[in-house]
């Protein structure tokens, strides 16, 4: 393990479900690093014994009082965290996590969920501002869009 | 025990009509989650299978790790269960122009994952019997896929970098 100055710190952000599921299958790449999981369901990090990890409230388009209360949740998260790197699966916490992250200098990392074969989902979209590495994990869906495209969880 | 689950989202009576067909030869129990919008319609002429239109994540991965064999459309989330719990999966993928899905991204989903070890595709509905009468079909694993394993990399040079 590399010593404590030259790891990296990580938040990795998803919401309960598909996203949280790929999410933990990424894992491997944060091996050696600092990491702290965000997710928006208890009991979900426990399950994969991801840790350290904390709850954040879930929020989606068309509730602005969530929204409001999620970002707090994350704005607080970031300034306390300060991390090197945030990498997110979806959905629309992830973006605002990759938004905040990136305003207190973080680099920020999309995969977008391989559940979207067609195009690059809804939040995907949102999150190609904020992303600096922003990835499908389709190749036709990342040439359609101007994405990045290594491989795939599956 | 066989598990059959065609997701949340959609119908998929061309895999229930073909599973309820070969239920008669087979001696063996068939389970199928079917959704709730089609017991309402089909679920009448399904008499030789165990029907659960709607299941708990409880008991959906209940009946997913005592099956033998779970048969499925091409869903990310299906192939995802059974790499993570270690089972054989047959999918058989929806076809756009048999109106089983937008557009026919299960049949690319199926080429990405057909040659995967415990990832069996029906291309037809009339594979499925060859398929489900062999004793002992591979089980999907966790290993690392080398598509799989591009992305970690790729990640995790951008994390070091």
């Amino acid at each position: 393990m590399p010593s404590k100055t030259s790891s990296k710190k990580i938040i990795a952000i998803a919401s309960g479900g598909g996203h949280w599921q790929q999410l933990m299958l990424m894992r491997p790449a944060f091996a050696g690093q600092q990491v702290l999981f965000l997710t928006t369901l208890a009991g979900l990090p426990e399950q994969f014994d991801a840790t350290p990890a904390r709850i954040i409230p879930d929020c989606n388009r068309d509730e602005k009082r969530q929204i409001l209360r999620c970002a707090n949740a994350l704005l607080r998260l970031m300034i306390r965290e300060r991390p090197d790197v945030v990498i997110s699966t979806g959905a629309l916490p992830g973006v605002m996590a990759l938004a905040l992250g990136r305003l207190f200098g973080a680099r920020t990392i999309w995969v977008d969920s391989v559940a979207n074969a067609e195009e690059m989902s809804m939040s995907g979209k949102l999150a190609k501002r904020v992303a600096h590495l922003w990835m499908s994990q389709w190749d036709h869906v990342a040439q359609e869009a101007g994405a990045e495209y290594a491989g795939a969880v599956l | 025990m066989i598990f059959a689950t065609v997701g949340t989202q959609l119908p998929f009576p061309r895999l229930i009509d073909t599973l309820n067909g070969l239920a008669k030869d087979i001696d063996e129990k068939i389970v199928a989650q079917v959704g709730t919008t089609e017991t309402d319609t089909s679920a009448s002429s399904w008499r030789n299978l165990d029907l659960r239109p709607t299941l708990t994540p409880d008991e959906f991965g209940t009946l997913f790790q005592n099956a033998r064999v779970i048969v499925a459309h091409a869903g990310i989330g299906t192939i995802l269960s059974a790499k993570r719990w270690g089972k054989p999966l047959i999918i058989l993928p929806r076809r756009h122009a048999l109106g089983e899905h937008r557009n026919d991204h299960q049949l690319a989903t199926a080429q990405q994952v057909q040659s995967l070890t415990g990832i069996h595709v029906a291309w037809e509905a009339s594979d499925l019997a060859a398929l489900l009468a062999q004793p002992d079909l591979a089980c999907a694993t966790q290993d690392q896929s080398p598509s799989h394993a591009a992305l970690i990399g790729k990640l995790r040079d951008f994390i070091l970098a």
